[in-house]
């Protein structure tokens, strides 16, 4: 196929005690250390890998954001993608909106897959996919393990709550990504220095004329409430004679 | 300054730190209670260093390393002190002097130790010559086209067995107005070279992986072809060498310093007494404290040598001030961690007593504390000399 689409959210690092800031408006990311959300490492990974193998052409990565994300598709760029894609937007991108953009991203590059990570671990919403695919009105493989592409059709892997499903789609398709496809690999320091070179194209969300999604309005962030120690019983008389304390059997 | 990381430095870190991660420090501990690599795990490291472009990062493209300029060379220094040096040695930085290779010695010294098949030793000190190199004996007596060399070196660190040793010895006497003073030449000298001798040294508590050498050289003659530079230019090559190198050892007390910290944190924060963890008694705390600002001001000393690197601009006293600084913070920053997690951080089980182990020969090698007091307070009192 000629082109595959990568997204790339730019994500508080996964390594990271996220924090809420004082004021409860949000996740505190001053200062905070960013990467690219992993599953789409992971979607960005498979895709070189069918460029490797000589099952693309082309690889571009997108992410939707400030001028801030540049790092996350550099870093996309370093890893072995071809071309960089920056909508720039200041506002928040709900999913809706995040798969209507890609849409229109879709129609401009002729791109017949793409792959996007299951969910960022950012806002867990795990949408993104499923709605691009209901909008462009083609397949969708989510929480692929595995992906055999075959001419015009890809065999999917997925990984569900009884195990593992394995489907088969018509290209193009959009499919998302889950954890265990593949390890994504290190950047080398030469590729860094090409990275730099690499085209990245900056466009305005405006010139894509996309509706943005009545969004939820975020009132306040406030941390999960702590934790209570927990205590070591003796054995399970002990375990019972707590649980009826507690009023819990 | 620009405090702010490029992207490309950031990217470089990253995926360093992920290599680290996986390649280095899991073998810490064994390699230390070993007090050597294991050869096979030694080429791992260097294969797996070369493929990811990390190797002779610090040698210009030109010659075939990684072109790296001295800050985000700072940054990579900082990143590979938090390590072992047995291990990250592996993930080798050869000496710049190599640069000074001509004609055969390119093919012969330089390429080999870009491309990972040749190691250098660094042969300058000697017993009687540490801190005072032009104590020096080691002597190189012209003999037609060929040197004679005679001597002794020690404490030649490297990660492993080298393949050639750079070797500084007098080949003659210049009379000055201040008095005789020796002329000293660097030589390539090749391991298996009739009268070269290399042996194991002495064990040493710090950095127990990385093996000290002992040199000897017993009549042996090499060829005038095999001087680095020119005859008589040594201690100009070396003192090139020793500026950066000192540097890089400042880097790498702050990388040493970061590992330190985190840990001493953490352990602060969770470690209960008192009903509480102890990170809430000043006494604690405040060590953390120090250690912070003590670790943001050897950082900047740092950061400040290598961008007047860059520059051309640096001054053998600000590698001397980024060395003494930063090599003396972490020596209390190692030494507060200790303390913070008592009894458990002298146990072989974590690795705070082999930081504290190693932090003790950051003090000391690539010149002395006195040596850097001492570079510092001339360069003070040198416009008031007549």
């Amino acid at each position: 196929m000629e082109r595959v689409l990568v997204g790339l959210k730019r994500v508080v690092d996964y390594n990271v005690r996220v924090r809420i800031r004082s004021d409860g408006s949000g996740v505190e990311t001053d200062g905070v250390k960013m990467s690219i959300n992993p599953f789409d490492e992971i979607a960005l990974e498979e895709a070189l890998r069918m460029k490797e193998r000589g099952e693309a052409n082309e690889v571009v990565v997108v992410s939707i954001g400030g001028s801030e994300c540049q790092q996350q598709l550099r870093t996309g760029l370093a890893m072995g993608a071809d071309r960089a894609i920056l909508v720039e937007t200041a506002e928040s991108v709900n999913p809706l909106t995040g798969a209507r953009i890609f849409l229109e991203l879709i129609k401009r590059e002729a791109a017949e897959l793409v792959l996007l990570g299951k969910q960022a671990i950012d806002d867990d919403n795990n949408q993104t996919g499923q709605m691009l695919a209901a909008l462009w009105g083609r397949p969708q493989a989510t929480f692929a393990s595995r992906i055999e592409l075959n001419g015009s059709t890809a065999k999917v892997t997925r990984e569900v709550d009884v195990g593992l499903e394995t489907i088969e789609v018509d290209l193009p398709a959009v499919i998302t990504t889950d954890l265990r496809l593949n390890e994504p690999r290190y950047v080398k320091l030469p590729d860094i220095m090409k990275a730099k070179k690499k085209p990245l194209d900056q466009i305005p969300v405006a010139d894509l004329a996309v509706e943005s999604a009545a969004s939820i309005t975020a009132v306040t962030f406030e941390p999960p409430e702590q934790r209570q120690k927990g205590i070591i019983v003796k054995d399970v008389a002990e375990l019972v004679a707590a649980l009826k304390d507690k009023g819990l059997v | 300054m620009n405090y702010q990381l490029t992207d490309e430095q950031t990217m470089l870190l990253d995926s360093l730190r992920a290599f680290l991660d996986e390649q280095v420090y899991p073998y810490e501990a064994e390699a230390d209670r070993a007090g050597e690599v294991p050869e096979e795990l030694g080429n791992q490291i260097k294969a797996k260093a070369i493929e990811m472009g990390f190797y002779a990062a610090n040698l210009p493209e030109s010659v075939g390393g990684g072109g790296l300029d001295y800050t985000t060379m700072g940054l990579v220094e900082r990143e590979l002190g938090k390590a072992s040096y047995g291990l990250a040695g592996h993930i080798a930085r050869p000496t710049e002097l190599l640069l000074a290779c001509e004609g055969n010695q390119i093919n012969n010294y330089l390429t080999p130790c870009v491309t990972g098949e040749k190691h250098e030793a660094f042969a300058l000190t000697e017993p009687g010559a540490g801190s005072d190199i032009m104590s020096m004996t080691t002597k190189a007596v012209k003999d037609g086209d060929d040197y004679i060399i005679d001597g002794y070196k020690h404490f030649i660190s490297t990660p492993c067995l080298p393949d050639f040793a750079i070797v500084f010895a007098i080949t003659g006497i210049d009379e000055t107005s201040r008095g005789p003073r020796k002329r000293i030449t660097a030589f390539l000298v090749d391991r298996g070279e009739k009268g070269f001798d290399i042996s194991l040294g002495p064990l040493c508590v710090s950095q127990r992986a990385y093996r000290t050498y002992q040199l000897s050289f017993d009549n042996c003659r090499v060829s005038k072809d095999q001087i680095l530079g020119e005859e008589g230019n040594g201690l100009d090559l070396a003192n090139k060498w020793l500026s950066m190198g000192r540097v890089w050892v400042g880097a790498q007390s702050c990388g040493k310093m970061e590992r330190l910290l985190k840990m001493a944190t953490e352990w602060a924060a969770t470690r209960e007494q008192f009903g509480k963890p102890i990170g809430h008694f000043q006494g604690t705390s405040f060590k953390l404290a120090n250690m912070a600002t003590e670790l943001q001001a050897s950082d900047l000393l740092v950061m400040h040598a290598c961008k007047k690197a860059d520059q051309g601009s640096m001054t053998p006293d600000d590698a001397a001030m980024a060395k003494l600084f930063a090599s003396e913070a972490l020596g209390r920053a190692a030494d507060d961690t200790v303390q913070i997690f008592g009894g458990m951080g002298l146990m072989e089980e974590l690795p705070v007593e082999r930081l504290w182990r190693d932090a003790r020969i950051e003090r000391i090698w690539d010149g002395t504390s006195e040596i850097q007091r001492h570079i510092i307070a001339r360069s003070l009192l040198r416009p008031f000399e007549t």
